[in-house]
């Protein structure tokens, strides 16, 4: 086992960057990020780390720069927020789309306007249909796994796509926790070295990004999204394998007391670890309450939720995100789409909270749980959803 | 003044085209996997109007040879000069810079 010790989650995502032994960081800091390439930084000035540090002048360059290193079979990494992101929103698709591997974390901040450095999942919302492999850590020790993660799945000769790995800016970026860190030998064992199929080179011309017209266009597209959906064989391998490595095994959702609930929170991200003492806490008054945290975003895990509601009567979704106009937050929206057929159904209520790093204490979630009950009474429409602890509302 | 073929017209060699292609049959990332083979695309497609050169203005000057963006225009065994229509895309400019006007564009009617 690796020595476990106390650090900041930016500098131990850095130091499972480093162990990943990667060709080239290309990043632009913007807050909550910041951290995690100033640590990269200064690993590459110390000789830590053998690696390119591009210090570019902006993240559509970053983005530019990662895809240039993957197509070269070499091994990127680059990280941002928000505005940065929706910054480098076309290449970040563009990546996906020619299939080119590398790692981002997503330190997730609200997106503009106003203006707010703070927490919530809206930037992570806006890029949900680029095509990356897209999975929640909830904590330090999961942030830096999922680094490892990350590379293992994305090179894989089956799968062949970038994976974007979330976690809550500041409540997670800028807090001291305990983890372990990976033996080399451990890292060895798990992460091969990236053998891409067409790396750019002299001796063997490839065109990539070339122009797909209609004749061809769709087809492209499909055999990507066919790629990402099948990738989540290979996901929970990866996963499986990392648990017999490491002694942590991950899944597509991560459930909490969940297999005797008739009521079930559903949460993405650091929200988990809270809803996890709610339930606790729930249970200890006598309530039959459980938990399922989202880990894998895309490719969306249809059937495990389906397995992980069966016995459910009420499921209360917790949306860190508003998606405009629609119905509800966007994890509501996925969970509704997995019931639809379903010949029993649990209810859903759903609760958006927690916008711009907003705190949700024990006490909010408890008061939701009440709410939510409720609610259930009344019959409400699948549309519904309601903003948690909004003054006038 | 000798002018040659850019390529040869005569061998195409493509075992499916684009638009046989099923998806599990694309390149991952819809890469070309080959070199050169954009000489297979058929730009004649995009044409609308077709270079048609009147012989007895011509002077074999070869301007509309130099001018042809796409390198489209050869040279006859007589020593003037045609389009090659399989890629020729009409865009006229032979016609414009032909110091003689041998060159007319002729709607495709087809």
């Amino acid at each position: 086992m690796g020595k476990r010790i106390g650090l900041e989650v930016s500098l131990s995502a850095a130091e499972a960057v480093k162990m990943a032994n990667v060709d080239c960081i290309a990043a632009y800091p913007i807050t909550p990020q910041t951290h995690i390439v100033e640590h990269l930084s200064e690993l590459v000035n110390n000789g830590e780390l053998d690696a390119e540090f591009i210090p570019v002048e902006s993240e559509h360059s970053a983005m530019s720069v990662c895809a240039g290193v993957s197509a070269v079979g070499a091994r990127a990494f680059t990280c941002t927020s928000s505005q940065g992101l929706a910054l480098m929103n076309e290449i970040v698709h563009i990546v996906a789309s020619m299939r080119l591997p590398m790692v981002m974390i997503l330190a997730n901040r609200s997106m503009s306007a106003p203006i707010s450095i703070w927490n919530d999942h809206t930037d992570v919302m806006s890029i949900r249909d680029c095509g990356w492999i897209q999975v929640f850590a909830n904590n330090g020790q999961e942030t830096f796994d999922h680094v490892l993660f990350g590379y293992r799945v994305g090179e894989s000769p089956n799968v062949m796509l970038p994976v974007m790995v979330h976690i809550d800016g500041f409540i997670l970026t800028h807090v001291i926790e305990p983890l372990e860190f990976w033996e080399e030998e451990q890292v060895k064992k798990y992460l091969p070295d990236f053998k891409p199929l067409y790396p750019l080179h002299p001796d063997r011309p490839v065109t990539m990004g070339g122009l797909g017209g209609p004749a061809i266009f769709s087809e492209v597209k499909v055999s990507q999204d066919e790629a990402l959906i099948h990738s989540k064989g290979e996901i929970i391998s990866a996963w499986k394998e990392l648990g017999d490595i490491v002694g942590r095994y991950y899944n597509p959702v991560e459930t909490y007391k969940s297999e005797d609930a008739e009521t079930i929170f559903i949460t993405q991200g650091s929200f988990g670890e809270t809803v996890s003492l709610v339930v606790d806490a729930l249970r200890d008054e006598g309530e039959p309450v459980g938990l399922i945290m989202d880990r894998l975003w895309r490719p969306f895990p249809f059937e495990e939720f389906r397995e992980a509601v069966r016995n459910a009567t009420n499921l209360i979704v917790i949306d860190r995100a508003i998606s405009y106009g629609g119905q509800g937050g966007p994890l509501a929206i996925d969970i509704r789409s997995v019931l639809y057929k379903e010949k029993t159904q649990p209810t859903v209520t759903n609760f958006i909270c927690g916008l711009g790093s907003r705190d949700v204490t024990i006490d909010d979630f408890k008061n939701i749980y009440r709410r939510a009950m409720e609610k259930v009474k009344q019959r409400p429409r699948e549309e519904d959803f309601e903003y948690y602890g909004i003054r006038g509302k | 003044m000798t002018l040659t073929l850019p390529w040869n017209r005569g061998e195409r060699k493509l075992a499916k085209t684009k638009t046989d292609l099923t998806w599990q049959e694309v390149e991952i990332g819809g890469i070309v996997s080959t070199a050169g083979n954009a000489a297979e695309y058929k730009t004649g497609d995009w044409r609308s109007l077709r270079p048609v050169w009147d012989t007895k203005r011509c002077v074999k000057c070869g301007v509309c040879y130099i001018f042809c963006p796409d390198a489209a225009i050869y040279e006859t065994d007589e020593g003037f000069f045609e389009a090659d229509l399989y890629y020729c895309k009409g865009c006229g400019i032979c016609a414009h810079e032909c110091p003689t006007q041998a060159i007319t564009m002729v709607e495709e009617e087809e």
